[in-house]
């Protein structure tokens, strides 16, 4: 069900979407991105969490690992 | 619920046949002709032929009996068993009874209908294990935490074991809550002769259905209807403090209060409707001494007023069949006229005291506890003295 | 601008988001992973009961996760549920619970549902602690942790609980952590699918009230440590107790079928309902 990285990567450009109000700031998927993808900003959200920022949206691969890890669904990989 | 074509089949195969029974096996009986679903139980004298009875004819009639690891576990799944639609049930004693209070607790809290029987042993602890008693009268009332209302009866014959599992299952569907059949173990090892009605005389009340998911836990009705499991309506059900749709509300003082005075109101409110009594009064006016009894005590209580009438005393009696709600009102007007109530019953006073509160008149206790009931001669001393 | 909206909020009771785990609790992966599941299954929620008890991971379905759902008494989910399973055969009944509820308090009925072969799923959301109510000592805590009611040290070794389902008969068991999202995900899939008793173990990450007593103190503390001490079962057979000490045993323990406690009822019933009507000579 899940095709390779590779592949997916060929299939072309990845979204991220980062659900700003749903993060509670534990930079998960900050850590564990195998592309380090996200760094942590100094922009809060309404409840006072820094957010990740995404440095080069080129890098991601679409693997999905953020997104499903995230524990809060503040994270949206769109495969386009 | 409609009895559907399994049940029909096993009444007809059954109907208008008397046959010679323990109590607890007409109360199982008495069960499956009320559309009994689902039995969970574990075994423990004296109910254990309740559940024995039932695992060998339940599934005649389309049923399951399921034995549990234990109490917890029984009252748990037949809570589970009831918001599929079923009617459902366990059997227990004592020591069970203890185990399965939480489980009551939540089945009052989300208003679950079922049927748990009662049959009671001498206790506390392992007591007697064997020897019947009615200790747990008042475990039956407040055995669960927190403020609540609960329905009990205590049936007094083989006969009434039957016909009042019909009552219990009846009255949880209708008030949407948890029954308690508070039988005792003489009644449950009583030996008697039982009517298995025809299906014609079976008469069945349907459980009231709610048409919004919003509403199963209060909204407009003092008794919401319920939506069942996977019928697409995601219901939500919690032991916690929850508002009309089923969410939690832990925090809100109102919320709670509505919810818990609603549940307690619920029953309250049907106390003229579950109060169930029996009475054999002397012409009006000419008694000065009562008896009120119920389940086995009832039995001799009885016998010694009719000794004690044949000696020319004017002695009125009552048998409460219902226990909880206290039947009130009935109790404060066979008293109104008498100066004193005697109260034989297989513990040391518990319902002796209920009966108290709403009188004027003097009440007195015969407890009898060891595991042996009252004899008629034993009563039929008190009133004497009490005459005298 | 409108904030985007992932497609699991299909699957949550979305009115009520974002939950209140605590920032990097495990919980809120877990519910990730089992909605991902469902949405692979293709299963529709009105086919489904989620059961839980008392807990913190116990929100996960209740209120979290939407569904008809029934939210027990502490310790008794796999009891409530084997009521609703036996009725409704038909319906999916997944449990999720913690490790207090599932193999503390109620750990008699997760051993005979195991031995029975109900089918159900049970997801234990093993944090190692009892969270919710301030990190008192569990079943599941490691020897040597201090706790609030082990302060001078636990002195009990841990279950493993997983070992102990396989043990009791399930037809299918596993171990992951939440670290393991995607392995878990399919796991959870295999779990809702196998018809019997399925149970996952899900080493789960409690930074506030276990990590930060033993230096783990946020969510990434914990998967990392998580990855470091994970070793994956084909490796671990035939290891010795000294060399599996610390470690995380995950992959699927056993997958297996045997004959399932809910059919066997029915077709008990069944038989016995024929019985009768041939007795009766086939009247209503």
């Amino acid at each position: 069900m899940y095709t390779s990285l590779l592949e997916r990567h060929r299939r072309g450009r990845k979204l991220i979407e980062i659900t700003e109000n749903l993060c509670k700031g534990c930079e998960i998927c900050i850590e564990f991105c195998p592309l380090k993808v996200f760094e942590k900003s100094d922009k809060l959200n309404r409840k006072g969490y820094y957010l990740p920022v995404v440095t080069d949206e080129d890098l991601c691969v679409g693997c999905r690992l953020c997104e499903l890890l995230c524990p809060e669904f503040a994270i949206i990989i769109t495969n386009e | 619920m409609a009895l559907d074509d399994n049940k029909k089949r096993y009444i007809n195969h059954h109907g208008g046949k008397t046959y010679f029974l323990l109590g607890d096996e007409a109360c199982a009986y008495g069960a499956i002709y009320a559309g009994c679903d689902f039995f969970a139980g574990y075994p423990i004298t004296p109910a254990s032929e309740v559940a024995e009875l039932i695992a060998e004819e339940l599934p005649k009639a389309g049923g399951i009996c399921i034995q549990m690891e234990d109490e917890l576990a029984s009252m748990a799944a037949i809570v589970g068993a009831a918001w599929t639609g079923a009617r459902s049930m366990t059997a227990t004693s004592g020591p069970g009874f203890s185990l399965m209070q939480e489980n009551i607790g939540y089945a009052i809290m989300t208003e679950t209908p079922c049927v748990i029987v009662n049959v009671q042993r001498s206790g506390p602890s392992t007591g007697q294990a064997t020897k019947p008693a009615q200790g747990d009268m008042l475990q039956a009332r407040w055995g669960t935490h927190g403020d609540h209302n609960i329905i009990a009866l205590a049936p007094n014959s083989a006969q009434e074991c039957f016909d009042l599992m019909q009552d219990c299952f009846d009255l949880a569907d209708t008030y949407r809550t948890p029954v308690i059949l508070l039988m005792d173990g003489e009644i449950g090892h009583i030996r008697e002769s039982v009517v298995m009605p025809e299906l014609s005389s079976v008469r069945h009340t349907s459980r009231k259905r709610a048409e919004r998911a919003e509403e199963i836990f209060g909204g407009q009705e003092l008794i919401p209807g319920m939506i069942h499991y996977g019928e697409g309506s995601n219901v939500h059900v919690t032991g916690s403090t929850h508002l009309a749709n089923g969410m939690r509300d832990v925090t809100t003082p109102h919320v709670h209060d509505e919810l818990i005075r609603r549940i307690y109101k619920k029953i309250d409110s049907g106390r003229e409707d579950i109060v169930r009594i029996e009475t054999d009064t002397v012409a009006n006016g000419k008694s000065r001494v009562g008896v009120i009894s119920y389940g086995a005590s009832a039995r001799p209580a009885r016998g010694a007023v009719k000794a004690a009438r044949a000696e020319g005393k004017n002695i009125d009696f009552l048998r409460l069949i219902s226990i909880w709600p206290f039947a009130r009102k009935q109790v404060a007007e066979f008293s109104r006229d008498l100066d004193l109530i005697l109260v034989p019953e297989m513990n040391l006073g518990q319902m002796s005291r209920e009966i108290e509160r709403f009188v004027d008149c003097k009440v007195i206790a015969v407890p009898k506890i060891g595991g042996v009931p009252h004899t008629v001669d034993e009563i039929h001393q008190v009133i004497m003295e009490a005459v005298s | 601008m409108s904030e985007p909206r992932h497609r699991l909020m299909d699957f949550v009771r979305e009115e009520i988001m974002p939950h209140r785990f605590c920032s990097g609790c495990g919980c809120g992966t877990v519910l990730n992973a089992f909605t991902n599941a469902v949405e692979g299954l293709g299963l529709d929620s009105a086919e489904m009961v989620c059961v839980s008890g008392i807990g913190c991971s116990s929100w996960i379905p209740s209120p979290y996760f939407r569904a008809d759902t029934l939210h027990t008494t502490h310790g008794r989910p796999i009891a409530f549920a084997t009521g609703v399973k036996i009725l409704r055969p038909d319906l999916t009944v997944v449990v999720i619970a913690g490790d207090g509820d599932v193999a503390g308090i109620g750990g008699n009925h997760l051993i005979h549902a195991a031995r029975r072969n109900i089918d159900l799923s049970v997801f234990m959301v093993n944090n190692m602690i009892y969270g919710m109510t301030g990190g008192q000592v569990a079943p599941t805590t490691p020897a040597g942790v201090v706790t609030t009611t082990t302060p001078h040290s636990n002195v009990e070794p841990p279950f493993r609980v997983a070992d102990l389902v396989v043990a009791a008969g399930a037809s299918y068991v596993a171990r992951w952590t939440t670290y393991h999202v995607f392995p878990l995900l399919e796991s959870m899939q295999n779990a809702i699918k196998r018809k019997g008793f399925s149970f996952i173990e899900i080493m789960s990450q409690c930074p506030e009230n276990y990590g930060r007593r033993i230096g783990l103190r946020t969510g990434i503390d914990f998967l990392k440590q998580f990855k470091e001490q994970a070793l994956r079962v084909e490796k671990a057979n035939g290891m010795s107790e000294e060399e599996l000490k610390d470690r995380i045993v995950i992959g699927k323990l056993c997958d297996k079928e045997r004959p399932e406690y809910v059919s066997e009822l029915h077709r008990i019933t069944r038989e016995q309902v024929d019985k009768l009507k041939k007795e009766m000579g086939g009247a209503a």
